[in-house]
């Protein structure tokens, strides 16, 4: 069939029209001009379609030919993914830099990834077998951490009439041909998927275990699940970007997709600097032999920045039908919905809110929804999981990104301007934040950890909001008028603050920590409170309730226990007893046992 | 032999419209000339089938529908670079107005490409400027965009022209740190004639006049440069620092006026506004200028920018420190609290931040003691705050034993540390070991942000 042809008649900045186009296709991909930009058509009226164009417009002009390609904006899933980086529309950056400039030429066409690399390819079926969408037909070993299993797409199924000899091949290589009884199907090691369109699953499953990130406020506090979504809201300077690498770096997921969109070029660069230098605790590899990065950094095209996202969630989903759990940190979806209002205040489209486009919280929604825990058509059970930035202007959760956001996710981890401007990283704020998969974790936790573990959550938390209280009333008459009971409340909850909630990324025993540890370390910390609230009720003030070192002791025990000694964590329960016993004797109340 | 149309269809504000146009491209450069001699340039900013929206630079005074002609180029905005630039002063479009002429066969295109993100290389050097609360606690790394956010009226023009004279590279730079591979580049947007003569005047003062390159647009000059000179400033700058290998320092002034340029150019274009009238392509238009810091594998330059913006109404929420917030590095925030105490430079030290410190300070950096001692030190000053609300409500005699000694400290770190004069040059040395001195005025059970063996060595209280 030849390529419908169109001719452009308008320009401005990304937003393109062409004319004659009346036969082209919404969400189609095309051609535009001599330098072949890459481009989407987002409308079509009469004979005129309006095209968002992916790469930079300048020197293109009226007339131009604007070429049809048929099929939507779509991404090659296969082996060669994994341990790359790719801009928004998946053409490879690290390739592109190999050309020789640090800079990104424009109209570098199609490139997707790596054509002749050859990859030993392991194949599973045989002569006669009959496949269904989604059956595995070969295995490929794409990093030391990755097998990647080929799948028959989601549209595609027959009897195996072909199978190639085992070997290295590269992506382009037919390996298995179908036959369904009318037509022939060459698999390749690759196939492709529209971004906009979800990956098909058997079965969605509920809710049941966690994403563990190592991150105490997280893991204990606010917990996200697998096949869940979280949001991190925050102001610039607030720590958004570090919070999501530190989860890119510790969450216990099998694959990362961090998607950088509109963001800073350096922070791009810090990732691929520091991810190969990482072991990942569970496995000793390098942690980029499971990490994918799609970067759309700020000052490249917008249109491409709005296709980011999709392209990395398409990324999780296909790897989630072989079976993985993946994460997606979107850093940030802000920056994805200002990519929205731009070229929609382009197109002159009706404004809604502050500027954004009225189908935002639709878009939204339809992103998130894409997490889920599955079963997929191969019968292996995956997960994505959505962590979203959010970079609210001002720091004003009340605008409409925020808020459209807060609708769809479950995980809600508010970053807090005062904690950050304290360097209390991560600045999760313990008050506004929440998360909905308590109740769906219970019996995970009760089974893997330890069964009171939630409900030290819950009187630690509560004692957090006392503290809280107490606080107004600090600031309106200071600290030394209140009694000692309430007194000691604000001590633990410094001890609680400083000593738990605020984690050190760059200690080596802080940076990442085990739920098991989590709990002990509770353990301490609930221990203390409640044999020195023991100690006030009978008498003995605050200022002995304290100790000499025991509080300052028990907030740098962070520091001083590395996960395989936790039993030096048992030591200071010990410690904890012997003092208050001590202090028992001198105040003469209770028993004695010295 | 190029087609010159001879008929304007519009003329309004910085805009015209001309229609029967084969051709044009988007973005090129066209040449406008009215009534008989006098050139203009302008640019291709909309097409719409043969009709053509053109922004023109200079002013549109004069023009009338039928005395003009307009010739298309068929190339983007390009300037002419070589070493030779150092010590000149250019206008908004990247032409001579220090009276000789300047000619170089090598033309650049202002737009710039995007950096890779592979092809960049992570910045980790700093760079000391002297200045206590910006080396101890919101260190400058070579490489950086770090804004500084001010006010109408506080002296950020002081504060840059020190870190100017002042700026000298780490040591672990200094193997490839020659003399004369630094340079400065100054874009000014819309500022007062007096404050351009007040930087050149500091420049000359630092004896660094003969390698600064400046790129004018003063607040009587067209807003249509206004949109330019920030992008031929940053194209010398990548051609310095990428080509031949310098480390140049971008200093541009004022963001905010050129925000506004922005805006008044978007409404005479009837495009439709977004927060406080701003375009909605404001945040991608200015991550086009700060993305264009940095240091890149293929060469040994870099390029730091120093953005300096005064917020409206000082109100660090208003979109243009907000949006800019989110591109750059970190900020420098100016306070007018602390001015009108005499504290200079006035640096709001809390919510001001560097990005990229974390990597480029510490052992093998700086000094080994420098994270921790700085992470002590907002800790403990952003309790001062709180202290202090509680003192102006229940007075200072009446708060504990432990609050008096916060506030001293609060005092001291203000007075001594912050308030150093924009004549004072310390060393990274003298910052680091005031801070210790200062956190000695705390007890040492107060200081849980530091690791016991670093307040083992340090900590003399």
């Amino acid at each position: 069939m030849d390529a419908i042809k169109g001719r452009i008649i308008f320009i401005n900045g990304p937003v393109v029209k062409a004319e004659n186009a009346d036969s082209f296709k919404m969400r189609e991909m095309v051609q535009i001009g001599r330098r072949k930009l890459i481009g989407e058509v987002i409308s079509i009226e009469n004979d005129i379609a309006t095209i968002q164009v992916y790469e930079e417009t300048t020197g293109l002009e009226c007339g131009e030919e604007v070429i049809s390609t048929g099929k939507p904006l779509s991404v090659k899933l296969g082996p060669g993914i994994i341990g790359n980086i790719f801009d928004g529309i998946e053409r490879p950056l690290l390739k592109l830099y190999e050309t020789g400039t640090a800079f990104i030429p424009e109209g570098i066409g199609m490139l997707s990834i790596d054509q002749d690399k050859l990859w030993e390819v392991n194949i599973t079926v045989k002569i006669g077998d009959q496949l269904e969408p989604g059956s595995i037909y070969a295995e490929v070993r794409e990093s030391s951490l990755i097998v990647h299993k080929l799948m028959v797409p989601p549209n595609q199924r027959g009897k195996v009439v072909f199978t190639e000899k085992l070997g290295s091949y590269n992506i382009e290589h037919t390996v298995v041909t179908l036959n369904d009884g009318a037509d022939f199907y060459e698999l390749k090691l690759y196939q492709e998927w529209p971004v906009r369109i979800p990956r098909p699953a058997a079965k969605r499953k509920p809710i049941q275990q966690p994403l563990i990130t190592g991150q105490r406020v997280i893991d204990t506090f606010f917990p996200i699940a697998k096949g869940g979504t979280a949001a991190i809201p925050g102001g610039f300077g607030t720590g958004k970007t570090i919070t999501q690498h530190q989860l890119a770096k510790w969450s216990d997921a099998d694959i990362i997709v961090y998607v950088g969109c509109g963001e800073r070029g350096n922070e791009i660069t810090e990732v691929l600097e520091d991810f190969p230098e990482i072991v990942d605790p569970k496995s000793g590899k390098s942690l980029m032999e499971r990490t994918v990065l799609i970067a759309n950094t700020s000052n490249m095209p917008v249109a491409a920045r709005e296709a980011s996202i999709y392209t990395g969630i398409t990324i999780a989903e296909y790897y989630r039908d072989m079976g993985y759990d993946i994460a997606i940190m979107a850093d940030s979806t802000s920056r994805w919905a200002e990519a929205l209002r731009e070229i929609s205040g382009r197109l002159e489209e009706m404004p809604a809110e502050e500027g954004y486009p009225a189908y935002l919280p639709s878009r939204l929604a339809q992103f998130y929804e894409r997490a889920a825990e599955v079963v997929a058509l191969s019968g292996q059970e995956g997960s994505v999981t959505i962590i979203g930035a959010v970079s609210p202007a001002g720091g004003d959760f009340s605008e409409p990104v925020t808020q459209n956001t807060k609708r769809v996710v479950s995980s809600f981890l508010a970053l807090d301007k005062n904690l950050a401007y304290s360097r209390h990283y991560p600045a999760i704020n313990w008050l506004n934040s929440y998360s909905g998969y308590i109740a769906d974790l219970r019996d995970w936790y009760s089974d893997n950890v330890a069964p009171e573990m939630l409900e030290l959550r819950v009187k630690l938390l509560k004692l957090l909001q006392e503290e809280n209280k107490l606080l107004e009333i600090v600031k309106l008459v200071g600290e030394d008028i209140l009694p000692d009971d309430q007194r000691l409340i604000l001590e633990i909850a410094r001890v609680i603050k400083n000593g738990y909630l605020q984690q050190n990324a760059y200690h080596k025993d802080d940076a990442n920590v085990s739920l098991v540890k989590q709990y002990r370390m509770l353990k301490v910390i609930d221990r203390l409170f409640e044999r020195a609230m023991e100690a006030v009720k009978n008498g003995v003030p605050i200022a002995t309730v304290k100790g000499n070192d025991l509080f300052y002791k028990i907030t740098t025990m962070k520091y001083n226990v590395p996960e395989d000694r936790l039993d030096i964590l048992d030591a200071l329960i010990n410690e904890i007893d012997s003092f208050y016993d001590s202090l028992k004797c001198r105040y003469g109340k209770g028993e004695c046992k010295l | 032999m190029k087609i010159k149309y001879l008929k304007l269809d519009k003329v309004e504000g910085p805009l015209i419209v001309l229609s029967g146009v084969k051709h044009a491209a988007y973005d090129e450069i066209v040449d406008i000339e009215v009534g008989s001699g006098q050139h203009k340039k302008g640019r291709v900013v909309q097409i719409d089938r043969d009709k053509v929206v053109i922004q023109v630079f200079e002013s549109t005074a004069g023009m009338a529908l039928n005395n003009t002609s307009v010739a298309f180029t068929g190339r983007p905005m390009q300037i002419p670079l070589s070493k030779g630039i150092l010590g000149r002063v250019f206008n908004g479009i990247g032409e001579a107005i220090d009276g000789a002429g300047f000619y170089s066969d090598c033309k650049y295109e202002i737009v710039g490409r995007p950096i890779n993100p592979v092809g960049r290389k992570y910045p980790r050097d700093y760079i000391q400027t002297g200045v206590s609360s910006i080396d101890g606690l919101t260190t400058l790394i070579r490489g950086q965009k770090l804004p500084i956010f001010s006010g109408d009226g506080l002296p950020h023009n002081e504060l840059a022209a020190q870190i100017v004279k002042q700026a000298k590279l780490s040591k672990r730079g200094k193997a490839d740190s020659k003399e004369d591979n630094f340079a400065i580049v100054f874009a000014a947007m819309g500022i007062k004639h007096d404050e351009a003569e007040f930087f050149k005047k500091q420049f000359e003062a630092a004896g660094v006049l003969n390698r600064v390159v400046m790129y004018l647009n003063l607040a009587d000059e067209p807003i249509v440069e206004r949109i330019t000179t920030p992008r031929c400033a940053l194209t010398a700058a990548e051609h310095l620092a990428f080509e031949h290998d310098m480390h140049i320092l971008v200093i541009m002034t004022n963001m905010t006026s050129y925000c506004e340029a922005l805006r008044e150019i978007s409404s005479a274009r009837e495009e439709v506004p977004s927060r406080k009238g701003y375009p909605g392509y404001l945040y991608s238009d200015l991550a086009s200028l700060y993305e264009r810091a940095g240091m890149t594998k293929t060469s040994k330059g870099s390029i730091t920018q120093i953005p300096i913006l005064t917020m409206p109404n000082d109100d660090i929420a208003h979109p243009v420190p907000d949006l800019t917030g989110f591109i750059t590095e970190g900020q420098i925030i100016l306070s007018r609290e602390l001015y009108q105490r005499n504290i200079n430079p006035p640096i709001n030290v809390l919510p001001s931040l560097s990005r990229l410190m974390k990597d480029g300070i510490g052992e093998g950096f700086t000094r080994e003691d420098h994270p921790d001692v700085a992470n002590q030190t907002f800790s403990s000053y952003s309790h001062v705050k709180e202290v202090r609300a509680l003192a102006q409500v229940i007075g200072e005699d009446d708060i504990s034993e432990l609050d008096k000694k916060y506030m001293e400290f609060g005092r001291q770190f203000e007075q001594r540390l912050v308030s150093q004069g924009f004549e004072v040059n310390r060393s990274i040395e003298q910052t680091l070991d005031m801070m210790w001195q200062l956190l000695t005025y705390l007890p040492k059970e107060e200081l849980n942000r530091l690791k016991p063996e670093l307040t083992e060595k340090y900590y003399k209280g």
